[in-house]
């Protein structure tokens, strides 16, 4: 399945749904514009909702990486939602497990934003 | 007597494509050889962080620069061997992607992931320049066979 990301807005949050896969190449470089676009046009509360990525290389967690940093770079929250298994056992492998603010339920990661 | 060797070799191009090919070749290969899913989406990951390495850090996209590739069973384990054509590593030189100063970079975890899925891992100078990375996963025991 082919990288896809749409983004929906709840409540000033702004949730990305992503699925597919996040790899070196066009998942990844779609991502980053992505963010990107996002924290240009001023959303910086921002959750990805990963529970349709069935796969992510190292290029997509660096992908992971540098939103999360581009984000708290403009004082907002970039956090992650619905990790499949995969996603979460790379997470746990690379100790990004603790950097990100990863929740299961998207009311709840809605509600934990400042 | 052991089991017959069985070998594949492939020499590939520094493109992108050429990381997807490789993956694809692998875990075919990963199927005949019995893995389970798991341990074939461990395989996959560790040759497409291999051939990542070589297109992009060791050859640098030099489209001149080829990459040989080789799956080999030999009745205990899955050994993969990546060669590039570039001025080679080692593996102490890489900095540790879990340390503090280096957890939010992003790039530097392909090797670690290579190493944290992989039963053998080393990387050897190419006999002609280059780094080879070499990387073996046991094969399953067959059912019944298990102690």
């Amino acid at each position: 399945m082919s990288f896809k990301a749409t983004a929906r807005e709840s409540g000033g949050i702004t949730v990305v749904d992503v699925s597919g896969r996040i790899t070196l190449g066009e998942g990844s470089s779609m991502l980053r514009e992505m963010v990107r676009d996002l924290i240009d046009k001023g959303h910086t509360k921002i959750v990805l909702n990963l529970g349709d990525v069935n796969y992510i290389d190292s290029s997509g967690i660096g992908e992971l990486v540098s939103g999360f940093s581009a984000v708290k770079g403009q004082g907002g929250e970039l956090k992650l939602l619905n990790l499949t298994k995969k996603v979460h056992d790379l997470l746990q492998i690379t100790k990004l497990y603790t950097v990100f603010d990863v929740h299961t339920d998207e009311n709840t990661v809605l509600s934990s934003f400042k | 007597m052991g089991s017959p060797t069985n070998r594949i070799e492939v020499t590939l191009e520094s493109v992108l494509d050429s990381v997807d090919l490789a993956e694809d070749i692998s875990l075919r290969v990963a199927v005949t050889a019995g893995f389970d899913e798991d341990a074939r989406d461990r395989i996959g990951m560790s040759v497409r962080e291999g051939m990542i390495n070589a297109v992009t850090y060791g050859n640098r996209g030099d489209r001149d620069k080829l990459i040989f590739l080789s799956l080999e069973l030999d009745g205990n384990k899955m050994t993969i061997r990546i060669l590039d054509q570039g001025a080679g590593f080692r593996l102490e030189d890489l900095p540790d992607p879990l340390a503090e100063e280096n957890i939010l970079k992003t790039s530097g975890r392909g090797i670690f992931l290579i190493r944290a899925f992989m039963d053998e891992f080393e990387v050897r100078p190419g006999v002609q320049g280059g780094a080879e990375l070499v990387m073996a996963k046991r094969l399953p025991v067959p059912a019944g066979r298990a102690k």
